[in-house]
């Protein structure tokens, strides 16, 4: 059992992601959709953490809380997927190597358990990293 | 007596559905049901009931808390910030009709600001690909009447795009696709096991980010030369039985996604999977065509292609129209700090950009037009909720196919509520002014 693990982090749509985005992304059914790591069970297994656990996830460019869930268009070992969405967008590569377009499949990330630490609402988390002040 | 009206176009994804059946109270105010439309679709069009929806602009103040003003306070606040700005950015333009995007092009113009799309973070690659290399495509009515060969590489379309499998890809009976699914061979290239890649005869289930040479060694194993042992993760085998499986169809279509515009090579990769449309036409017809996301996207690109003559990054701080996409695309401009404003309209870069590039959009006047509550409208400081184009108010999109078509106008807005072209029309007047052009 490993404290951390490193995968290969994509990210991209899923169709509760889609509803989410559309019925408010100020609401919590914005996080439970896209609040979350998609891993593979081996990747799981390797980290040593329970399906639906809080992990925290950190690359080069950020970290980021989000739920740890078993794949649900797996297998992929050593792939982990965070659906499109802020959580995603806090750690992945923002270099676009000229071409305009961020590198957002394919970031390397560590990923380690974090039972305590809260995953913020998708709107509350922007603000967060910007220094936003909200009354 | 409610009212049920028919062939209501959907204002969500790409494939613009056009056979939504709406049902609306008999005042024309109320929308009780949506039928045909996907989960996503039907969600889009009764979140636009929803009782605790913003319906006046809103300043922040010093405090962060929101303070009511009226659409020609709003108004005047843009025109004020674009009149100010040396570069202002103005991004969006995706969820919004073609009408809008035009006013908008002319408050570009006349504030001198750089203007882009979503494709900015969707299909940009594949427009850099498309002018290096050309693009052969056809509507999504030749891929339902005669694909007998379907690629899906790198997207998934189950999930992003629920109902193109049903209503032209994979199992719709057309003229000469008389048997739906059994008349076609359907390859996903994915490194997941997608729910699209559980529908198919062959998944090629990639290494991340491998697919540029994937696409070269089919090119390879369709001109019978050697391979290496594996491609990509793909045994030499497995890469041969697909070539000859592409080889054998009377008309093949490729669809692409994210997979490919997103991973490292990038516009390369879709490069070589215009190369391989190119080649497989030596054998047989082939189209290849890109999966575009928001519902009018393709017809932004094609509103700037027209009035600026490119497709999304454009410049226009010199008085004249400069693309050069990695310096004139919106997230180089955010992440080299170049931009002192900020206007988003019909997409939410809050969500959707690095958050490098957010974090700069909080530090610049920033305005958020769009119905919903976001990111982006959470990091601005003005944000003016308006009518959901192709809901409450009609206009023209273009489908990822690049076929026209004008959505509708179902139900009324709430009182009072600007549509997108409305409100820009206000800037508009007020920016012309405030210059001196009018």
């Amino acid at each position: 059992m490993a404290k951390s693990i490193s995968v290969n982090l994509i990210s991209g749509r899923t169709i509760q992601q889609g509803v989410a985005i559309e019925s408010g992304k100020e609401k919590p059914s914005y996080r439970t959709a896209c609040g979350i790591i998609e891993m593979d069970n081996a990747d799981l297994k390797a980290l040593g953490a329970w399906k639906n656990t809080n992990v925290k996830v950190t690359s080069d460019y950020g970290s980021v809380v989000v739920k740890a869930v078993e794949a649900t268009q797996g297998p992929h070992p050593g792939v982990a997927f965070i659906p499109m969405g802020p959580w995603a967008n806090s750690i992945v590569n923002p270099n676009t190597y000229s071409t305009g377009m961020p590198t957002f499949k394919g970031t390397p990330v560590k990923v380690e358990v974090a039972m305590d630490e809260p995953i913020l609402l998708g709107i509350e988390l922007v603000q967060k990293q910007c220094g936003v002040i909200v009354g | 007596m409610t009212k049920n009206i028919t062939d209501v176009i959907c204002p969500f994804c790409g494939t613009l559905c056009d056979d939504l059946e709406v049902v609306v109270s008999d005042d024309g105010k109320k929308l009780l049901e949506v039928y045909n439309a996907c989960v996503i679709g039907t969600e889009k069009f009764l979140h636009s009931q929803s009782a605790d929806r913003v319906t006046r602009p809103r300043l922040r103040q010093a405090d962060g808390s929101w303070k009511d003003v009226s659409y020609d306070e709003a108004a005047e606040y843009t025109a004020q910030m674009l009149a100010k700005a040396k570069k202002p950015l103005m991004y969006g333009w995706s969820s919004t009709n073609c009408e809008a995007q035009s006013v908008g092009n002319e408050i570009a113009e006349i504030s001198r600001a750089c203007c882009d799309n979503t494709a900015a973070v969707c299909h940009g690659t594949t427009l850099i690909a498309v002018q290096d290399i050309g693009l052969p495509s056809c509507t999504l009515g030749e891929v339902k009447n005669r694909a007998d060969r379907v690629i899906f590489w790198g997207c998934n379309p189950a999930h992003a795009h629920p109902r193109h499998m049903s209503r032209y890809s994979i199992f719709p009976r057309g003229f000469f696709t008389g048997k739906g699914q059994m008349s076609r061979k359907l390859v996903v290239v994915d490194p997941r096991v997608t729910d699209t890649a559980k529908m198919a005869d062959v998944h090629l289930q990639i290494e991340q980010g491998r697919d540029y040479e994937l696409l070269d060694a089919l090119r390879v194993a369709l001109k019978g030369e050697w391979l290496p042992d594996v491609v990509a993760g793909i045994p030499a085998e497995k890469i041969r039985e697909v070539a000859d499986i592409l080889k054998s169809g009377r008309f093949g279509i490729i669809f692409f996604g994210m997979g490919v515009t997103q991973s490292l090579s990038k516009n390369h990769n879709i490069d070589g999977a215009i190369a391989l449309t190119k080649d497989l036409n030596e054998y047989t017809k082939y189209s290849i065509m890109p999966m575009r996301g928001h519902y009018n996207v393709t017809g932004s690109g094609e509103v700037f292609a027209w009035q600026f003559g490119f497709p999304y990054a454009v410049d226009l701080s010199r008085g004249f129209a400069r693309y050069n996409p990695g310096d004139t695309s919106s997230i180089d401009l955010l992440n080299r700090g170049e931009v002192d404003a900020m206007f988003t309209i019909g997409s939410d870069p809050g969500a959707h950009f690095p958050i490098s590039a957010v974090k700069h959009i909080a530090e610049v006047p920033s305005v958020c037009i769009d119905p919903h509550l976001t990111p982006t409208s959470g990091v601005s400081k003005l944000h003016v909720p308006v009518a959901f184009n192709g809901v409450e108010c009609g206009g023209n999109c273009y489908r990822m196919d690049n076929v026209p078509i004008d959505c509708r106008k179902v139900v009324e807005p709430p009182e009072g509520m600007l549509t997108d072209e409305q409100f820009l029309i206000k800037v508009r007047d007020r920016l012309k002014h405030l210059k001196g052009a009018a």
